[in-house]
């Protein structure tokens, strides 16, 4: 795929040690389901992102394993202690084979 | 496609059985919001939440693949606790299946009625 793939993230940029955060996510992708037929009658070849991933500093906020009823421009929320200052790193695993990630540094206030 | 009810379901739960191993499943320590109805199948919102669990799978029985999604949470998870948007087919029930950091497991269920399927066709 690779085409028009953008992630998004919303991470507050600052945040009291220890505290807990709200993290939403979004990545555009057209999650092609592996059910759906072309004008044709062929069927249109599964095309998903299969996992999404976020760590912290290196450790597992969440491993997230997604098939095809994810919708169309996965959206996960979810909540991240933050312990110390530093980054949350966000991937995403494509059927082709194609890698997604972003970064996203956190403060401490 | 012609797929009997009674297959889907079979699908289904072949695949509790798998993260269960068999076990049995406890009514509480699992909530699953979802919307009664959904007008659109192609993005419904659904939030899972279980408190202390290492895992939550979620199903939707009626699919003509029933996987969702599994969330394994990590040491830094403030919550275990999660909400995404999916795809259902047609009305039908919804599935999560948390996995407890003790081993053992809870399950909780959702009837969603859906006007326009999600599956295309």
């Amino acid at each position: 795929m690779a085409s028009g793939v953008k992630p998004r993230v919303k991470v507050p940029k600052s945040a009291a040690a220890g505290e807990t955060v709200t993290i939403k996510s979004l990545i555009s992708h057209k999650m092609e389901s592996g059910q759906r037929k072309d004008k044709e009658g062929n069927l249109i070849p599964r095309s998903i992102i299969n996992r999404f991933t976020v760590d912290f500093n290196g450790q597992s906020v969440l491993d997230m394993t997604m098939e095809a009823a994810i919708s169309t421009n996965p959206y996960v929320q979810f909540e991240a202690i933050v312990p110390e200052a530093g980054d949350f790193v966000f991937t995403w695993y494509d059927d082709d084979g194609s890698v997604y990630d972003t970064k996203k540094s956190v403060k401490i206030a | 496609v012609t797929v009997l009810p009674f297959r889907v379901n079979a699908a289904a739960d072949d695949q509790i059985a798998a993260f269960t191993g068999g076990a049995d499943m406890a009514d509480a320590g699992i909530t699953l919001t979802a919307p009664e109805i959904a007008e659109n199948g192609n993005t419904v919102p659904i939030a899972v939440d279980a408190p202390g669990a290492v895992s939550i799978m979620v199903l939707a029985t009626g699919n003509p693949t029933p996987g969702v999604a599994t969330f394994n949470f990590g040491p830094l998870a403030g919550a275990q606790a999660a909400s995404t948007r999916i795809r259902l087919a047609g009305t039908q029930d919804v599935v999560a299946i948390a996995k407890l950091a003790d081993g053992s497991f809870a399950k909780a269920s959702a009837t969603v009625k859906v006007t326009i399927g999600g599956c295309g066709g």
